[in-house]
This record gives C-alpha cells, sequence and structure tokens, in this order.
C-alpha cells in the first residue's frame, strides 16, 4: 500500500515526472501527432479518456489476479483491456466526429500501442496505488501527456515560419525541441516532494 | 492464395537479414520504437540488454506470426498479433529476472513495454504476415540487430560523455568532469538528434554528389 497524498501523486504524475518528457513514454504520437494545435488537444483528450479507463479496469485485473494467484497473465490482460477500450473510443468518435476521426487518421489505432498507457497501468502497479489514487494517478498522467502535446504543437506551429537549414528539417529539429522542453521540465522537480 | 503465397515464401535472400541494418534501420531510417530507445540508452550495457530481449521477442513473434498466417481472420490480426507478442515479452520478463536482478531492476518496466514498441507489431504486421517462416526470421534478425546497434550508438555516446565510461569501464582521467545533461531525459533527445542530424548530413551530401555526377555525364 502506497500512502501518498492524491495532489503529491498528481503533480508528480502532470509535471514532475512528467510521462511524455521524463519517463519517454508515448514519444510516437508525441512526434507524429503534435503538428497542429487542434488536434493535438483533442489527441490528448483521447489518450486521457483512454487513460482513466483502462487505469481503473487494470486495478480491477490485478486485484482480480492477485486473488487467483495468476501474476504471469498481468501484461497480457492489461494489452486486451487497454487494445478494446481503444476500439470504444474509436467507434465513439466515429459516430460522434468523422472530421476529428479522419485528423487523427493511423494515430486513434494506434492508442493501443500507446506505451503511455500500458506503461500507467503498470507502474500504478508497482507503486501499490488504491483505486481513487489510481484514478488521480491517470488523471495526471493524462493532463501531462496533453501539455506536452500542447506545448510542442505550439513550438511546431510557429516554427513553420521560420527558415532552417535542410539537414535539420523534420525529425532532428523536433527532437531537439523536445530536449529544451524536457530540460525546462526539470525545473519542476523538488515541486511533489 | 495459399498457392500464391508458396513461391516467395522459398525465396530467401540475404537481402532480408542486410535491409534491417543499415538501409532501413528501425530507429535511425524508420523512426520506430523510440520509447525504448531513449529511456533505456543511459548506460551501454542496458542499451545491449534491451537490444537483445527485443531482438529475441521479434524473431519468435515473426516466426509464430508467419507460420500461423493462414489462420489468423484478417479482422482480429491486430489482436492477435499483440497477444502473441506479449506471450513472448512474459518469457522474456521472466528470462531477464532469472539471469540478472540488477538488470531487471535497472530497465525496470521498459522490459514489459516490448509489448507495445511499434517495431515488432510493425514488423509483423508488413512482413511476417505477408511471407515465409524462413524470410520472417532472418527479417526479424536483420531488423533486431539494426535496433541493437542503433540503441548502442545511443547508449555509448550517452555513457561517454554522461559518465565518462564504457560498459563500466572508466575511460578518462578522475579529473573529468561528466556531462550530468547526457544521462538525464533531455540528453536522450539530444542524442538522437544529433545522429539523426549526421544520417541527415551523410544523405544530403550524397544526394548532392549524385545530381552532380549526373550533370557531368550525358
Amino acid at each position: 500500500m502506497n500512502n501518498d497524498s492524491l495532489w503529491t501523486i498528481f503533480l508528480n504524475a502532470s509535471l514532475v515526472n512528467n510521462f511524455v518528457l521524463a519517463y519517454f513514454l508515448g514519444i510516437c504520437p508525441f512526434l507524429g501527432v503534435s503538428g497542429k494545435l487542434g488536434t493535438a488537444t483533442r489527441m490528448g483528450g483521447a489518450v486521457c479518456f483512454v487513460m482513466l479507463v483502462s487505469s481503473i479496469c487494470a486495478y480491477g485485473i490485478h486485484r482480480l489476479l492477485v486473488a487467483i494467484d495468476a501474476p504471469y497473465l498481468q501484461l497480457i490482460s492489461y494489452i486486451v483491456v487497454i487494445a478494446s477500450t481503444v476500439q470504444l473510443v474509436e467507434m465513439f468518435i466515429k459516430k460522434m466526429s468523422p472530421a476529428l476521426f479522419r485528423a487523427l487518421g493511423i494515430f486513434l489505432p494506434l492508442i493501443t500501442t500507446n506505451c503511455a498507457i500500458l506503461g500507467l497501468a503498470l507502474f500504478q502497479t508497482n507503486k501499490g496505488y488504491d483505486l481513487l489514487q489510481s484514478i488521480v494517478y491517470a488523471l495526471g498522467a493524462g493532463s501531462g501527456f496533453t501539455l506536452a502535446l500542447v506545448l510542442m504543437a505550439g513550438i511546431r506551429e510557429k516554427l513553420e515560419l521560420a527558415t532552417v537549414p535542410d539537414m535539420v528539417q523534420g525529425t532532428a529539429l523536433t527532437l531537439m525541441i523536445a530536449g529544451i522542453l524536457s530540460l525546462a521540465f526539470m525545473g519542476f522537480a523538488g515541486v511533489g516532494a | 492464395m495459399q498457392g500464391h503465397d508458396r513461391k516467395p515464401a522459398t525465396a530467401m535472400s540475404t537481402d532480408d537479414f542486410i535491409k534491417g541494418l543499415w538501409r532501413e534501420n528501425p530507429v535511425f531510417v524508420q523512426v520506430l520504437g523510440m520509447c525504448p530507445v531513449l529511456a533505456v540508452t543511459n548506460s551501454a550495457v542496458n542499451a545491449l540488454a534491451m537490444g537483445l530481449a527485443t531482438t529475441f521477442v521479434l524473431v519468435l513473434s515473426n516466426t509464430l506470426v508467419s507460420a500461423l498466417r493462414h489462420f489468423i481472420p484478417r479482422q482480429v490480426r491486430i489482436a492477435t498479433f499483440i497477444l502473441i507478442i506479449a506471450t513472448f515479452v512474459t518469457v522474456v520478463d521472466y528470462l531477464i529476472q532469472a539471469i540478472s536482478l540488477d538488470l531487471h531492476r535497472a530497465l525496470g518496466a521498459f522490459i514489459s513495454l516490448i509489448v507495445v514498441n511499434c517495431l515488432i507489431l510493425g514488423r509483423a504486421e508488413a512482413f511476417a504476415s505477408k511471407n515465409g517462416v524462413g524470410r520472417s526470421v532472418l527479417d526479424g534478425l536483420g531488423m533486431g540487430v539494426g535496433f541493437t546497434f542503433a540503441l548502442l550508438c545511443l547508449g555509448g555516446a550517452r555513457e561517454i560523455f554522461g559518465s565518462g565510461s564504457l560498459f563500466g569501464v572508466s575511460l578518462f582521467p578522475a579529473a573529468y568532469q561528466p556531462w550530468i545533461v547526457m544521462i538525464l531525459p533531455s540528453g536522450g533527445f539530444f542524442t538522437l538528434a544529433l545522429w539523426l542530424l549526421l544520417f541527415n548530413h551523410l544523405k544530403l551530401r550524397r544526394q548532392a554528389r549524385d545530381s552532380l555526377a549526373q550533370e557531368v555525364m550525358p
């Protein structure tokens, strides 16, 4: 059992140990969908929702697996739950907003292979959070992911107007900005302690 | 469909192996599987272990996916691939725990996270589900070795500058002041960006030379 206060857990997950910039989880969508500000915000929302649902499910599964003494099934059952949640979100978005569905494109089904979500489920199990702590942890991680994605999209929209050398264009430039952002987020170290 | 698949399956070639090493290197060219690339490369040993674990999973999942490719219905193929991968990752997880507990602690949750490495799912979908077992094994092996090579490039550079050593062997005199930033998360981003810069530079130079040669030749 872990008795960190809820506020500490939230701050820790969103700022101090930001999932993208400190743990390197969810780098693929971070590099792929951060081109436009609007898409980035909505992608963040979708990831937040999947994180919340899968975190609650992961808590239940963990209790169940402990009860029937089968910890080796942990990874397989987590990934199945995440995959089905993503499928649910995909159907929901397709019905509610076809435009957003097209904008997110391939990255929507790829939320399944977003390490941030599986990582969240594994970390909360390792840290031994109870249900409420898990929910707060998921919310913190989701907001941290959205914050990083939106910051990156804002910077990249500005960069489109700048001229950069041929050599630097593309992924290399994005990674350098991510490095600087990550340096900036290090300034939060100690806030949650 | 089965009859058509037979022919390319027998046409095994070394190209399946070679292409993953350089021309289609998963990290430097395809930019796949970034999470472990950045997260565990703060030392060369971690990088090597992660590369080998990924190669192991890649080869075995490619084998099984390729062997079962005629039995998996198209609609549920992604879910099936992920289940196959998750099984092998669980095996690797327990294997590393048995070999070295220290290593298991250093890599932490990132061993389990091999499941969501886009590289493995990508190879299962793009190659193993369309080709025979032999070629798929070669493809997995080539991609795995290319991945390990890239991880070593990053892990080596970060360890040399960040702790002044390589594989734990000290390289510099005691007066050397390590660059702490290289071990921190931001160092991972910077190192990968610099490697990509180097590769971009080489590519641009080759293109310039080729176009120059074309202007002179005719």
